[in-house]
Order: C-alpha cells, then structure tokens, then sequence
C-alpha cells in the first residue's frame, strides 16, 4: 500500500515536470539557440547549452533599424487600442452594468457574438473601409480594425465588473447630487480599475500577436509590427540563400520577453479575465 | 381615495419619466462603442456579403457589377478552395480533439493540489503569450531538417531515426507539425478554462461518492464529466471557432505553399495579393458558413442529450 502511494506520487510529479518541460521547451530552446554561434547553431550534434555565448545575434537584431521600427509600431498601435477600447468599453459597460433599459439584451448579444466573430470574415470590406479612408499602409488603420476584437471583450468583462457594485454606492452618490457622468468618472471607474487592468492587458497582447490585419493592411518595412517583421528577417540580412536563425530566435525572444513577463506577473489577473469571459458565455 | 389614485398616478408617471431618463443616459454612454461596432463589424458583415455577390476588384477601372451567386458557383469548382476546405476541417477536428483531451488530463492534474502549483500554472501562461507568428518561427527552428533540435534527438541521440526528416517540407508530416503548433499554443487556454470548470464542483460529492464505495473511474464519469459539461462546451465552442479561421501558423510555416492552404490564407491571398476582392469576399462568407455549420451540430448534439 505504502510503495503504491509512492509510485503514484513519482507518477504525479513526473507528469509535473514533463507537462512544464513541454511548456516551457520551444521559448526556452529559442533562448538558448539566441545565445550560440553560428558555427554552433549549425553544427551537429546539437549543443544543449551555448559553449561560448555571444550576443552578436542581439547586436546585430538591434542594429536593424527596420525592427526597431517595427517594434516602435506595435508599442504604439497596441497601446493606442488599448486606450480607445478601455475608454469606450468603460462608458459602455458603465451604461450595460447599471442601467436597465429596452434592448440591453440584445446589445450583450451582438458584444457576445462578435467576440466569436471570425476576423477573416470582414477582411474583404475593412481592406475596401481601410482604402476609402486613406488609411492604408497608415498605422491608424490598425488602432482602428483591431477594435473589432478587442472592444467586445472589453465591454463584456467590465460590464460584469459594474454590475457586481452594490446599488448603494449609487444611490448615496446621487443623494448627494452627482450627475451620470459623475458617479460615472468619480466612483465607477476607480471601482472597475482591477477589471481595466486585466482587460487592458488582454487587449495588449492580442493587438501585439495580431498577423492578419498587420499583413493586410500595411505595406512598407516602416510600418511593420512585430509579428509581420519577424517572418521577414531573412530579407534584411548579409546572406539572402541562409535563414539567419541566430538573429531571428534573439528577435523571437526579444519581442517575446516583455509579454511573457506581463502575463507572469499578472496571472492571476489574466487567468481570471481569460475564464471569465469565457465561462459567463 | 380619488386623491390616493391621483397620487398614485403621478408617482407611476414620474417613475415613467425617470426610467425614460435613465434609458436615455445609458444610450447616450453606449453610443461611442455602438458607432464603433457599426463602422468595424456589422457594416462591413453586411458589406462582405453583398461584395460576394459582385465582381469588384481593387483598382479595376470598370465599374464593379453584381454577378448573384456566380462567386459560390466558382467556389463550389475551386480545386484550390475545395482542398483547403477540406484541410481546414482535418485540422479543427484533429486539434480540438487532442487539444480537449490533453487540456482535460491538464486540468485534473492541476485540480490536485501540490507544492508548486501556482509555478506551473504561471508556466502555462507562457506558449499563450506569445504571438502565434512568433512561436511559429521557434518551432520552425526546433523542426529544421538539418539542424532542428527534433532530428537531432530522433537521430543521432536516440537513433530512432535513420535519416533527418523535413518536417516542414515532407507533405506527411506537414499537417502534424502545424497541429503541434497550435495544441502546444491552445491548450494551456483549454486546461485553464476546464480547470475553472472543475474548480466549480464541490468536493462533498467525491467524499460522498467514496463512502458510497465508488471507484475512482466511477467518480470522473458520473461526477466530473458531467458538471464539467458547460465548460466542455464553451471550450468546445471557443477552440473550433478558433481553429476553423486558422491563419497565422500556416501562413507563418507553408507560406504560399498550394498544398498547405487553409480558407483564411486562401482568402486572404485572393484579397490581398490578386485584390479580387468579390471572390475573396465569398471565400470569407464560406468560412463563416462553415463555422455555422459546426455550431448547428454541437447544438443538435448537446440538445439531444439534454432531452
């Protein structure tokens, strides 16, 4: 009974470690490979551990101006969704959390139904909406369709949020004759500011991954993101005929690094916002 | 009592009055984020659509022209758009099902608690982080024929393997190498959600099921399997929806490669690259119907059960 109990719990803790090992593996074997030689990189067997380091492969990513710019690019784009999506889902989650109105339901339906939404289904008419407003290969044009994802999201999550504030706290403020907008900007939002940051964050990331619309959208190296100007590494490189995989796995971890810390950080918050928006659908 | 119904009326007449008030404050505060939706999502719903009916081209001189269902009837003889139909398929129907099986065990692993636990959950935050774009590239490398990580060990550490294998180029084993891709990606976000699922379900009912002599087997089926439907099902939901507009580990690991497009590449490569855009418009309304089509079946096959 006794050796029983200790082989399941070997059984458990072997699943542990293999399951982080999976996990962790492919970001951790971009690391070390950004770390190698190239004569390292492309020598077999393969080195597990980099016998001398370098950061040549960081010197020469950060020397790139095309992935400076592309990395500028996402940091404005995804912040600026960030900020239209957090203050216009705020005012809309403000009216959906407190208010009881004719057709609130059917206003959650369609926030609920576009975050399933398939953004390759309004491709065709965006690309037609981006052109007529002037805003092709013009960074704008991402703020602007990368709402379609972010915004629902943002609405659904901070309407629960809203919601959840004991009517009271309105009630006393209107006592003492706070307008809407008041009660809106003095007491809701600092009570939603948990829910803004998880949902700021998760809007963060998904601006920040997005390849799709990037690709569609823009045109020229200088207004690439990240993720398009990733796939494009070897075309700015000394050799054309060897993908330089050195640079590419140190600008992989460099773009990387900052959300994995974020999601690190805040996982709690994340895991909460991710299960949250899920299970209430 | 005339007075008390007159009474009466008023106070039901300016409870009117204020209910209409307060209906008009919380339209007012809905506007921007209702504008938005208009401009970014259901116009351009509507306009897909209609734009699938007609031949517009970008930058074409003549005049675009509605051609009724001609772009579906193309479709329906498109080799290209009938393979990637069928591609995208195998793909959604493999990865949602490993992806559920591996986030269940995942789950129930993490439902046990041990020392460590927040540690590995924070780890499973880690593949999710990262862009698809990106992680793609990494496991581009890990999969490399000459110098991948994955030959080295089949090869020349374990000799499992005679010779090093193009993960990426050999048509066999194309399709697994993006299905690894993307279960790696996902299922961190499949266990999470079921994790939450279980963390749901009160711990009497296995007490209960113990000294009732049940066994652990007898437990998971009767107990969990069955109060973790609703999240089975949302994660169910969540990972075809995702699954069927796959787009960037393909674009990403196959790039225009014939044999290896999925509806949205396909879609896009006529929107983008030809700038057919009537076409690609009904390429992208195929999507949708096929995603329709998945939901109508999980909604026969889970109202079956109910009733």
């Amino acid at each position: 009974m006794k050796a029983r109990g200790v082989a399941r719990r070997a059984a458990f803790g072997m699943a542990v470690v293999f399951l982080v090992v999976y996990l962790v593996f492919p970001f951790g074997w971009a690391l070390v490979s950004s770390f190698k030689t190239n004569a390292e990189l492309f020598s077999l067997p393969a080195r597990f551990w980099p016998e001398h380091p370098t950061l040549e492969h960081y010197r020469r990513v950060l020397a790139n101006d095309d992935f400076l710019r592309a990395a500028l690019n996402s940091v404005l784009v995804a912040s600026s969704v960030t900020l239209v999506s957090l203050a216009i889902g705020a005012l809309a989650a403000f009216a959906l959390g407190r208010y009881r109105f004719r057709g609130r339901s059917l206003v959650l339906y369609v926030i609920l139904s576009m975050t399933l939404f398939p953004q390759i289904a309004v491709l065709g008419a965006l690309f037609q909406l981006v052109n007529a407003l002037g805003l092709y290969n013009r960074l704008p044009a991402l703020t602007l369709t990368y709402l379609v994802f972010t915004l629902p999201f943002t609405i659904w999550v901070l309407t629960g949020f809203l919601e959840a504030v004991p009517v009271e706290i309105e009630e006393a403020a209107y006592m003492d004759g706070a307008s809407p907008l008041q009660l809106f900007a003095k007491i809701m939002l600092p009570l939603a500011a948990p829910g803004m940051v998880t949902t700021g964050l998760l809007s963060f990331i998904a601006a920040w991954n997005e390849l799709l619309f990037a690709l569609s959208f823009m045109q020229t190296p200088d207004k690439r993101t990240v993720t398009h100007a990733i796939l494009s590494f070897s075309a700015t490189t000394s050799s054309a005929f060897e993908v330089p995989w050195g640079q590419m796995m140190a600008a992989s971890v460099l773009v990387t690094t900052p959300l994995v810390l974020l999601a690190l950080v805040f996982q709690r918050r994340i895991i909460a916002g991710l299960t949250a928006g899920a299970v209430k659908g | 009592m005339s007075t008390t119904t007159g009474e009466a009326e008023k106070q039901a007449e300016v409870a009117g009055i204020r209910a209409k008030r307060r209906a008009r404050v919380a339209w007012a505060f809905l506007t921007p984020a209702l504008i938005v939706t208009a401009f970014v999502a259901l116009y351009p719903l509507c306009d897909t659509l209609y734009l699938s009916l007609t031949n517009t081209r970008l930058g074409s001189e003549e005049p675009a022209r509605f051609v009724g269902l001609s772009n579906y009837v193309e479709l329906a003889h498109d080799g290209f758009f009938l393979d990637a139909l069928l591609l995208t398929v195998l793909f959604a129907v493999i990865t949602v099902v490993l992806e559920l099986a591996l986030g269940l065990g995942i789950a129930l692993l993490l439902d046990a608690r041990f020392k460590g636990r927040s540690a590995v959950r924070a780890a499973m935050l880690v593949p999710w982080a990262i862009p698809t774009a990106v992680s793609t590239q990494m496991w581009k490398w890990m999969y490399n024929d000459v110098y991948g990580v994955f030959n080295d060990v089949l090869v020349n550490r374990l000799g499992l393997l005679s010779e090093p294998i193009a993960f990426t180029a050999d048509p066999r084993t194309s399709l697994p190498a993006a299905v690894l891709v993307d279960v790696w990606k996902t299922t961190p976000f499949v266990a999470l959600l079921l994790l939450a699922g279980l963390q749901l379900i009160p711990r009497e009912l296995y007490e209960a099921a113990r000294v009732d002599g049940a066994t652990r087997l007898q437990a998971f089926t009767r107990i969990t399997l069955p109060l973790l439907r609703p999240a089975l099902l949302v994660a169910l939901v969540f990972r075809t929806l995702d699954a069927l507009r796959v787009f960037d580990v393909f674009y990403v690991m196959f790039g225009s490669r014939p044999d290896m497009q999925t509806l949205a590449t396909y879609a896009h490569e006529i929107l983008v690259s030809i700038s057919d855009v009537g076409y690609g418009s009904a390429v992208s309304t195929a999507i949708f119907l096929v995603i329709a089509v998945f939901i109508v079946i999980y909604i026969a096959l889970f109202q079956r059960r109910d009733t």
